[in-house]
């Protein structure tokens, strides 16, 4: 049978020379190697407390946008659903009603918007097929959970805070504090 | 009537001496589970369990409390009697040891010279190879009395490698015993204290190489761990142990670590001597004190030793364990010691 690369070896089956019989030679080059890993320094990081930067294009968990007024984006066009290749996405629409101009943006919005995390893969397409900016993904990633119903999350888990009413909020769940390894790299 | 009368004081200080000398062992042993993972991870680049206390200083305890909560399973087809036998006896045999090892010159307290040794019999070393082979009966009986065929195959394994190692140790011993003339691990070791006398390793070399392979396959230690070997037998003969039951056979390794260590500090290190220092000009308590450290250092030299050997080599195959110990180890044992008679009646002439 021909090889596929020239890079097979044959193995030896050669019995061992006296030297290699032995063993301590190669025990003792064993040991050389393994002492001089103490002086490495070793890229563990301890993890709650020092966090990997995540990289600028990274793909978190929804955020559900709102405007700088605090009203929301979302028209509830049914876009991000039908881009969605996993099926995670469902929503149910509503009319706005008179006096609630201050919370939705536009005519038509979303009355149930529901994400199923464990059925979403993070393509981040949604976010493509959105036409008014209302869903992005952020850099945080969704927590473990025990049950399988908390991983769907509705409206009140996605909603970024209101910038009107809880402007720190909002700021940090734009994920804009939090270094990326672009920023890390070069602070600009 | 007087050879009836008890030196009370002696027993109480002996006893005294006992629980000393078997919680620092049992404390040293808990601190070596942390050492061997620390030095597991320095080795492989990484920082080790460091999240139970300042520098993870109380994760042995936090180990132990684990063991001790977990579930007790006897199976139901064990050997209840010996299932519950094995692990004490391999502690007790791992613990035994420390009876005879000289830990330092002697201290003076209330107008008494106390020896820092529970007992300096005159056969001290064959006393040591008596417990040690002891120690097999922990593996065995504890692989017979699980009922599984891994402990079982595990026990057999543990049972013939112990025996064809231990030859080989005695045979490395003897050439000891020659030098020394005598038994008695006190005066080998006030042997090698003596002025412009070196210590014993620098006369056997090759003999110290041997006892140290021994020792570590007597302790089963990696590479001669196939009595528990992971990946072919689950653990082996501790494979259907939980709870602190399996504490008991995990901790008695170490124990025995501990305890080799002292004894090939003490045959071939100068046990409790001090490099370059005549003990004999510092008052005895304070030589004392020091002779212990010096034993101490000897001991954790060792057990690092032990660690990284166990860090770096893989497991023997079975065949290449029996090749080393009958092949290569008794033969060279056996020329080491002739060499040793031949040089000694060469000199005395």
């Amino acid at each position: 049978m021909q090889a596929l690369t020239n890079r097979a070896k044959d193995v030896s089956r050669k019995p061992m020379s006296f030297m290699e019989s032995l063993y301590l030679p190669a025990i003792f080059k064993g040991m050389a190697i393994t002492f001089s890993h103490i002086f490495k320094k070793n890229p563990t990081i301890s993890y709650p407390e020092q966090k990997r930067p995540f990289s600028p294009v990274f793909r978190g968990l929804h955020v559900l946008n709102r405007d700088e007024e605090g009203r929301e984006n979302c028209t509830a066009c049914g876009l991000c659903a039908v881009a969605c290749p996993a099926e995670a996405i469902t929503m149910e629409a509503a009319e706005r009603l008179p006096g609630e101009e201050s919370l939705y943006r536009e005519e038509k919005y979303a009355a149930k918007y529901e994400i199923n995390m464990l059925r979403c893969i993070f393509c981040g397409l949604c976010e493509e097929a959105c036409p008014k900016d209302a869903i992005y993904l952020s850099e945080t990633f969704v927590p473990a959970s025990f049950t399988r119903k908390s991983f769907i999350y509705g409206k009140p888990d996605l909603l970024i805070p209101n910038p009107k009413t809880d402007p720190e909020g909002y700021e940090k769940a734009r994920g804009k504090a939090e270094p990326t390894t672009a920023s890390a790299a070069s602070p600009n | 009537m007087t050879l009836l009368s008890i030196d009370w004081i002696l027993l109480i200080e002996k006893l005294i001496l006992i629980a000393i000398i078997v919680f620092a062992s049992l404390g040293i042993a808990l601190y070596t589970t942390f050492a061997e993972r620390k030095v597991a991870a320095v080795l492989q680049d990484r920082p080790g369990p460091n999240r139970a206390g300042p520098f993870g200083l109380l994760q042995p305890f936090a180990d132990g409390l684990k063991l001790i909560m977990k579930e007790e399973i006897i199976p139901n087809t064990s050997n209840k009697v010996l299932f519950i036998l094995g692990p004490g006896l391999a502690m007790t045999a791992a613990l035994m040891t420390c009876a005879v090892i000289p830990w330092s010159s002697h201290v003076e307290l209330f107008d008494r010279s106390i020896d820092l040794q529970i007992a300096d019999i005159n056969i001290g070393i064959l006393y040591i190879f008596g417990v040690v082979s002891l120690g097999v009966y922990g593996i065995m009986i504890g692989g017979w009395a699980s009922n599984n065929k891994f402990s079982l195959m595990a026990a057999l394994r543990g049972a013939s490698q112990a025996i064809s190692y231990e030859l080989a140790m005695g045979l490395a011993l003897i050439a000891v015993l020659m030098l020394s003339g005598s038994l008695s691990l006190k005066t080998i070791v006030d042997q090698q204290m003596e002025h412009g006398r070196l210590w014993n390793v620098a006369y056997q070399p090759l003999g110290f190489l041997i006892f140290f392979i021994c020792a570590m396959a007597e302790c089963n230690r990696t590479p001669f761990d196939l009595p528990e070997a992971e990946n072919e037998l689950n653990f082996g003969y501790h494979q259907e142990y939980s709870s602190m039951k399996l504490g008991f056979y995990l901790f008695s390794e170490y124990v025995n670590m501990i305890m080799s260590s002292a004894v090939m500090a003490s045959l071939y290190f100068g046990g409790f001597d001090i490099p370059f220092l005549d003990e004999s000009s510092l008052s005895p308590n304070l030589a004392a004190i020091l002779g212990v450290l010096a034993l101490l250092t000897k001991i954790v030299i060792f057990i690092f030793v032990f660690m990284w050997i166990r860090w770096t080599v893989p497991r023997f195959r079975y065949d290449q364990l029996m090749n080393i110990g009958w092949k290569k180890l008794i033969p060279l044992a056996l020329i080491n010691m002739l060499i040793t008679g031949a040089v000694i009646l060469w000199l005395q002439k």
